[in-house]
């Protein structure tokens, strides 16, 4: 009986150790991602637009249809990225995926401050390669750092009625991301 | 004998275990972190990458982007102010004040996250195609019939699912209180 209990408790902890295993490996083994998603449509280094999300198809789970979204799937494994986008009349954001989906880092139009948002993406060495005083006179540059060297840029313009959403494509049809 | 018995036995109720709490934690939608006010609950946290593990493998098997923090946070609701669970078949009103955000949309999906088909191809608001009362507080029924006013389109469908997005809002990790957030209301009135 007692041998039973402890061949029971032995189960329980493998089976807690198999948990904690399988929730930290799903990340990596799953085919069916959001970058999984984007790469069977997108091409590296540019900006394409999303179709709108429809009840019968979309992109993703959970997309915001007030939205229009362009994504860039950037590779920086050959050199920097410059990327740029014209703001839209209601509301703009960019954001930017891991290649595993974390979202590290988002900017907004009023964030920006300007009436372009434009920033310069590389990976953590590119950034320590940078020449100090370029750095310095680059001041007003935006550089962003990403953690991995692919991932996703997500650019999404607010159409805020149904009306304004073709000024919404217009203004990311303008979006560039390109390798320096 | 007793052994081998013994470690298959062992094993077995490993995987059960392990195995079965897994789907339950990537499917019922019981990640850490969460601000749950009323019957909104968000994830700031899945917008960052201080995200937990939880959500996300829960992010890679639904395959769906988290909103990042820089740009706004989404609050899901599946239950009525009564606790129960939002039928597209019953009248519900929502209605209240968002919080303090330059823009607002709000949503309706399937429990998959998908759009619900409807005769008036709707699925959500924005803060700016809302009809408000005097107070600039609003109200929206969601429900099968159409109704004069904000009315959000169930299709019929069984369950729903309710996401309001906040963009460029202070509400975020920090926020913990309906005090800070005050949220709208959902209130179930009648059913077909």
């Amino acid at each position: 009986m007692i041998r039973l209990a402890l061949w029971l408790l032995g189960g329980l902890l493998l089976g807690g150790i198999v948990h904690l295993a399988t929730v930290l490996m799903l990340p990596r083994m799953a085919t069916q991602d959001a970058y999984a998603r984007v790469s069977a449509v997108a091409p590296i280094n540019a900006v394409i637009p999303m179709p709108p999300p429809t009840p019968e198809k979309a992109m993703m789970p959970f997309m915001d249809p007030a939205f229009a979204v362009s994504v860039c799937r950037y590779d920086l494994s050959r050199g920097t990225l410059k990327f740029s986008v014209p703001i839209s009349p209601a509301y703009t954001s960019v954001s930017f995926y891991t290649r595993s989906d974390i979202a590290y880092y988002a900017i907004n139009d009023r964030a920006a401050g300007r009436r372009v948002i434009e920033l310069d993406l590389m990976t953590t060495e590119q950034r320590a390669a940078l020449p100090e005083d370029q750095e310095i006179t680059a001041a007003d540059r935006l550089i962003v750092t990403s953690p991995t060297s692919t991932g996703l840029i997500v650019i999404r313009a607010l159409a805020s009625e149904p009306g304004l959403m073709s000024a919404a494509r217009a203004a990311l049809a303008a979006a560039q991301c390109r390798p320096q | 004998m007793r052994l081998l018995f013994g470690s298959v036995f062992a094993f077995a109720i490993a995987a059960a275990i392990g195995l079965g709490a897994t789907w339950i934690a990537l499917t019922r939608g019981t990640a850490y972190g969460g601000v749950t006010i009323g019957v909104w609950t968000a994830w700031p946290k899945s917008g960052t990458p201080g995200i937990d593990p939880y959500a996300r493998a829960m992010v890679a098997r639904t395959g769906e982007l988290p909103v990042g923090s820089g740009d706004g946070v989404a609050f899901y609701a599946r239950n009525d102010d009564a606790g129960q669970a939002l039928d597209g078949r019953c009248d519900v009103l929502m209605g209240g004040i968002t919080p303090q955000a330059r823009f607002w949309t709000i949503t309706l999906y399937d429990p998959e996250g998908r759009l619900v088909a409807n005769s008036v191809q709707r699925q959500g608001f924005t803060s700016q195609e809302i009809i408000r009362k005097s107070d600039g507080s609003f109200e929206i029924v969601v429900g099968p019939r159409a109704r004069p006013g904000n009315w959000l389109p169930t299709g019929g469908v069984e369950r729903y699912v309710l996401v309001l997005r906040l963009y460029d809002t202070p509400i975020g990790v920090a926020t913990r209180t309906g005090r800070d957030a005050p949220m709208p209301s959902i209130t179930k009135r009648a059913c077909l």
